[in-house]
Parts: C-alpha cells; structure tokens; sequence
C-alpha cells in the first residue's frame, strides 16, 4: 500500500495522510489536472464521481456530483484558493445542492493537497480540517454513509494488523 | 488488552454502522437530549429508539442520566474518542482513494518498468 503515514490531530479535527507513489511529480499532478483521472479516483465503489466544471486555478470552482446505485446524486464543489502547479493545491470542499450552490447549513472542510519528488517517486501529503466535531459527523453523514461500509471493512484490517 | 480493544472496536463499528444511530449521535453530541426528545425524530417506536440508544451507550459513544421521569442522553463520554472514531472513518475512505490513485497510474505502463532516472543509477 502507498499510505506511509497518517495523522489524526483531534484538537484540531485534522486528518495527515501521507502516501509514496511509484510514479513522477507531473503524473501525480495530472491526477487532478485531468478531470477524466479525478473522477476515477474521487468516488468510493459503486458510486462515480461525475465532474462537470473543472478549473483548477485560484479563485476557480471544481464542481462534481456522486451517483448512488440507487441513481441518488450528490453534489459537491471545491473553491480553488491555492495553486502551485505541480506542486500542490489548496482548496475548501462543500456540500451544495443539484445547481451547485453552496448548502450554508453543511459543514465545508479546508483541504491542502501537496505533492514533492522523494525517493525517485512522488510523496503526497493530504490534509483535511473540519470546523468542528458536529461538522466532521455530518461529512460523514452525507458523503460517506455509502462508502461506510467498506471503509469499516478496511479498518478493521487494520485494526487486525495492530 | 488487545483483546479489549478489539471488543470496544467492534462495539465502536457496529454501532456507527447505522443510520439513525450516527444521526442520534450527531445530536447528543450537539447537546443533551431526552431520549423521549429523540424518539420523537424518528419514525419509530420509543423502544427501538431506547434500544438504539443502549447500542450506542454500550460502545461508549453517550451516557444517559435521570432527571425525574426522563433519562438524558449526551455525548459527551469521550467526544475526543468520537472524533477519533470519525477521523478513522475517512482514513478509509482516504485508503481508499490512494489505491485507486495508484492503480490508475500503475495502468499507463502495463508491461513496462519506470523510466531509469536521468542521473543514471541512484546510490542512496
């Protein structure tokens, strides 16, 4: 597995992943440059990420919604404050609505995504930070009640190895 | 021990894996409720609400106290352990997407080894 460290800092609800990739800094980047990679890899199984805008520059809106198997469609956008090609990104995630306003009464997370040449391959460095622990629920309230199962399955996996 | 942490594990699990059981917690996190008060949010019968709550008592995710007639519900057994719980939750769903990242990029070259490093052979 390429995770090579995680980090739960719950003062602040913030969650470090770290992860090696056997792989270029431009291709990790390209992940994310090409909005046709980051639907692949965005969307837990089984439910597929669809990413209908796609700019990423500061100031500029990723916007993209989730299909249940159900058909059930959740939206979601990124407000891009942050970008340092190849080398990164900032930008805060929010729950919205089908026409991708922004829902005031869900939580939005500030995300910092970086990415540095080691070891003849690439690290990645994925930071995540809710305002609050209410707020941390109700992510996984909407976003990840699908996904739940399979990553309770993982965990305990993990939980095993320990 | 880890025997213990195991069952307090599966107990954390088990009670997450519901729907109205996250959304009772999300709640009394927010603050105490009666557990009449919660029962009223749901579609259900005040005993399958009562039973929900023992679930969650049991994994230590709220406590309950008697005021009168009402017991009280609230979160705030070990908020800390909670969030870990939450934080665990989205570690998945981060494993997750880093395999399909590196899966994805482990599809351009098939049959191919990396392209050797421009500097020649690494030392380190």
């Amino acid at each position: 597995m390429p995770v090579t460290d995680v980090i739960k800092d719950l003062d602040s609800r913030t969650l470090t992943i770290t992860a090696d990739f056997a792989a270029p800094l431009e291709r990790v980047w390209q992940v994310y440059a090409d909005p046709r990679q980051l639907e692949k890899v965005w969307g837990p199984p089984g439910y597929p990420a669809t990413v209908v805008e796609h700019e990423l520059t500061p100031g500029g809106a990723m916007t993209y919604y989730m299909t249940s198997p159900e058909g059930e469609k959740y939206y979601g956008r990124w407000d891009v404050t942050e970008v340092s090609e190849p080398r990164g990104f900032r930008f805060d995630d929010a729950f919205t609505d089908d026409t991708f306003t922004a829902n005031p009464e869900m939580p939005v997370s500030q995300n910092s995504y970086a990415f540095a040449e080691h070891d003849g391959g690439t690290r990645a460095t994925y930071v995540t930070t809710y305002a609050t622990a209410e707020a941390l629920q109700q992510v996984l309230e909407m976003g990840m009640e699908e996904g739940a199962r399979e990553a309770i399955a993982q965990i305990d996996v993990l939980l095993a190895q320990q | 021990m880890a025997e213990d942490d195991e069952d307090r594990a599966d107990a954390l699990f088990h009670a997450l894996a519901d729907r109205t059981r996250r959304d009772i917690v999300r709640r009394v996190l927010a603050g105490e409720h009666s557990v009449s008060a919660l029962a009223a949010k749901y579609d259900m019968s005040f005993a399958a609400v009562q039973k929900h709550v023992a679930v969650l008592e049991k994994a230590g995710l709220l406590s309950k106290r008697r005021q009168g007639r009402e017991q009280l519900a609230s979160g705030d057994v070990d908020a800390v352990r909670s969030v870990a719980s939450m934080l665990t939750e989205l570690e998945g769903v981060w494993r997750g997407r880093i395999a399909r990242i590196d899966a994805l990029i482990a599809a351009d070259h098939p049959t191919q080894p990396l392209p050797s490093h421009p500097d020649g052979p690494r030392k380190d």
